[in-house]
């Protein structure tokens, strides 16, 4: 590949309606250029719960995808509260979500458990007050 | 059993896409958004009494046949517009979904 194809998405905080859109429309891209479908299904799971989480817990962020030669690596940032417990966040079932989000059908508690599952490569960087920005890969 | 067929053997209303030429393989049933994302496959039909947009997006994502609401429950208007947009085929039955899990085990048997 000649040279790295990047993604840039805003994930607009306040609209659970059109949550995860930045999911599909990235879905849609490694579809067009061939990937198999287990990448994109990692890819999409795992970017779906990241920008789901965004909107829950962050008032929303930005998500960047950049494809290189050899693996998928998708950066989620947000200025939210950050998380204080990383190793609780990261137990199944574990969740911060309120009622009515709950509601909706999300806070079971599998978002940071999947997108881990999902991935060969999981970093948090997070900072109570300040943000979390995630870092995933996957290979190819 | 093709969708077509399963949905006149059901006589399961069609709310969004359509049936013809399209194939499942295995079913889910289930509600939690994330726990769906995990284990809905590709071709299956998923049932749930969720009817928000969300559910149309983790449809997309997971490549699933068919999206089959349980209990009656309406296509909120958002969700309708995202199914129609995405070429997402979704079906609404009465029955309760531990009813629709039998009903498709018994008609696919066939």
């Amino acid at each position: 590949m000649a040279e790295n194809i990047r993604f840039h998405f805003d994930v607009d905080g306040e609209n659970f309606t059109s949550a995860g859109e930045a999911s599909v429309a990235v879905k849609k891209k490694l579809r067009q250029l061939g990937f198999p479908p287990d990448v994109i299904r990692k890819v999409s799971i795992a970017m779906y719960e990241g920008e789901i989480n965004m909107v829950i817990h962050a008032d929303g962020g930005t998500a960047d995808v950049e494809v290189t030669d050899d693996e998928i690596v998708i950066i989620l940032a947000d200025h939210g509260p950050g998380i204080p417990n990383v190793e609780m966040a990261m137990q199944e079932g574990f969740s911060t979500a309120r009622d009515n989000i709950r509601a909706l059908g999300f806070g079971a508690g599998m978002g940071l458990p999947n997108m881990k599952k999902y991935t060969d490569e999981m970093n948090i960087d997070t900072e109570v007050g300040v943000g979390t920005t995630i870092t995933m890969k996957v290979y190819l | 059993m093709n969708l077509s067929q399963l949905t006149e053997a059901l006589e399961l209303d069609v709310i969004a896409g359509d049936t013809a030429d399209k194939v499942w393989h295995g079913v889910y049933a289930g509600d939690l958004l994330s726990r769906a994302m995990s284990h809905v496959k590709l071709d299956n039909l998923w049932i749930t009494i969720m009817s928000n947009a969300n559910v149309i997006a983790v449809a997309s994502l997971t490549e699933a046949c068919a999206v089959i609401l349980a209990e009656g429950v309406e296509l909120l208007p958002e969700a309708l517009d995202a199914a129609v947009d995405n070429g997402i085929t979704v079906l609404s039955s009465k029955r309760t979904v531990n009813e629709l899990c039998i009903a498709i085990h018994e008609a696919a048997g066939k």
